[in-house]
Order: C-alpha cells, then sequence, then structure tokens
C-alpha cells in the first residue's frame, strides 16, 4: 500500500500518478484507470482545499473470487461535512466549483464511501474493480 | 508550477498542453491566454489535449471559462485531440463544456475557425 501526503498541488498530481500505476498494474481498462485517476483527483483537492490538506492511500485488492482492484481512501483533518446528503447532490458546491467533485466521483467508481463529523474531518474510500 | 507555451500562429493562438496539470498551471493558463488575447488581436485558440490523461472537473471547468474569456475578445476557442477515455469520463462526470467547440485534431480546428468546416 502506498501513503501519499497531500499538502499542496504538485501532491495531488503524485497521487494522480500513483493510482495510475496502481490501476495498470491491476488490469482495470484505460478507460476505468482514467475513470478511478479523474476520480481521486477531484478527491485530492477536496483533501486538500476543503480539509487543509491530508493523506492518500492506495491499495491493491483481490475480491474473493479473484478479481482485481484498487482502494483509495482519503482522509482530513478537516472542518468535516456538516450535511452529508447536501454534500453528494449534483451542482452543491462550498466553494467556487462546479459542485461536480463529490458526486461526480461517486459515478467514476464501483464503491464509495463518506465519512464525516463537524470538526473532526473526513475520510473518503473507494473502490474501483477490474471488469 | 508548470507554464503551458502560447504559440501564435496568423491570427490563432496553440496552445499544446504536454505537462501533467496542476491546478496552479491551469490558471495560470487563462491568465497568459487572456494576456496575450488582449495584446495580439488573435481571432482564435486551439487548444490541444492530445496529451493531457485526465479532465476533471476542475480543468473543465477553466476550458469551458477560457472559451468564455476568449468570446469577450472576440475570439473562438476549439479545444483538440480529446482521448475517448477521457470523453467518457468527463460525461460520467456531468461535464459537457457548453460553449467551447471541440474538434478531432488541430488540422480539424483550424477549418472550424478558419470557417469551412
Amino acid at each position: 500500500m502506498a501513503e501519499l501526503p497531500i499538502r499542496s498541488g504538485d501532491d495531488v498530481v503524485r497521487v494522480r500518478q500513483q493510482v495510475r500505476v496502481t490501476a495498470a498494474e491491476n488490469g482495470l481498462s484505460l478507460v476505468d484507470q482514467t475513470k478511478l485517476v479523474t476520480a481521486a483527483s477531484e478527491l485530492a483537492r477536496n483533501t486538500l482545499v476543503h480539509g487543509g490538506g491530508g493523506v492518500a492511500q492506495v491499495e491493491a485488492l483481490r475480491s474473493p473470487n479473484g478479481r482485481a482492484g484498487v482502494r483509495l481512501r482519503f482522509t482530513d483533518e478537516g472542518p468535516g461535512i456538516a450535511d452529508i446528503d447536501l454534500a453528494l447532490r449534483d451542482g452543491w458546491s462550498s466553494g467556487t466549483g462546479l459542485g461536480l467533485g463529490l458526486s461526480g466521483s461517486r459515478r467514476l467508481v464501483d464503491e464509495f464511501e463518506l465519512s464525516s463529523k463537524p470538526g473532526e474531518g473526513t475520510s473518503v474510500v473507494v473502490v474501483k474493480w477490474s471488469r | 508550477m508548470e507554464q503551458v507555451p502560447i504559440v501564435k500562429i496568423g491570427q490563432t493562438l496553440f496552445v499544446s498542453i504536454q505537462v501533467e496539470l496542476e491546478d496552479q498551471s491551469v490558471l495560470r493558463l487563462q491568465e497568459d491566454l487572456a494576456d496575450e488575447l488582449a495584446t495580439s488581436g488573435a481571432r482564435g485558440v486551439i487548444i490541444d489535449i492530445t496529451a493531457v490523461e485526465i479532465v476533471d472537473s476542475f480543468i473543465g471547468r477553466m476550458l469551458t471559462m477560457i472559451g468564455s474569456i476568449s468570446r469577450l475578445f472576440d475570439a473562438e476557442t476549439v479545444i483538440v485531440g480529446m482521448r475517448p477515455a477521457v470523453a467518457i469520463t468527463l460525461t460520467e462526470l456531468g461535464l459537457s463544456l457548453k460553449g467551447v467547440r471541440t474538434a478531432l485534431n488541430a488540422e480539424k480546428g483550424l477549418e472550424i475557425l478558419n470557417g469551412r468546416p
């Protein structure tokens, strides 16, 4: 498992590169690699901009029936999300973006889990399986 | 932060993105292009994203904004060379790049700008 800090825009680029390598090594198709790297870019930016920085973990997975996949975990200790349902809605934005970061990245992956407590930070775990 | 070069040929500004796009580089490109449009009198912008592996919502929004900015300077922007995987991902993400034109490659992009599609 690789663990990468997210403290700057350069770190976001490094997270994307690591996710690309791990996704390719684990047999994800080019389209699925692109979807996962794009989701990683959205989530890493959220960690940086809204969470005040944090950590990304990139991990290869095997399902019980031998399918390969990649799990990403983004953790920050920022202000957290008060209304998770609202934050996951298309078009809702706390900043100047389009509000597609969370809702859009959820569509790009197979599994998506967000946990957050106001004042304690946010953690997002996503999984993409090879087809 | 890496700077994306802008090349003026005739009435057109060419931008070929060959670096891994960090948010600050995209913002810088937007400012550089606005400056160039204001001073050069260019009528068109071609942005080649052949080498770009992902377009996320931030980069997508910046491309759309570059299209809007160039219109304020009486110029049109054409995005060319989008990879198939990027097109599929952008659509699923919910981004349509409204307001910017796209073309398969730089040659077809130039045809659009020169008014012979």
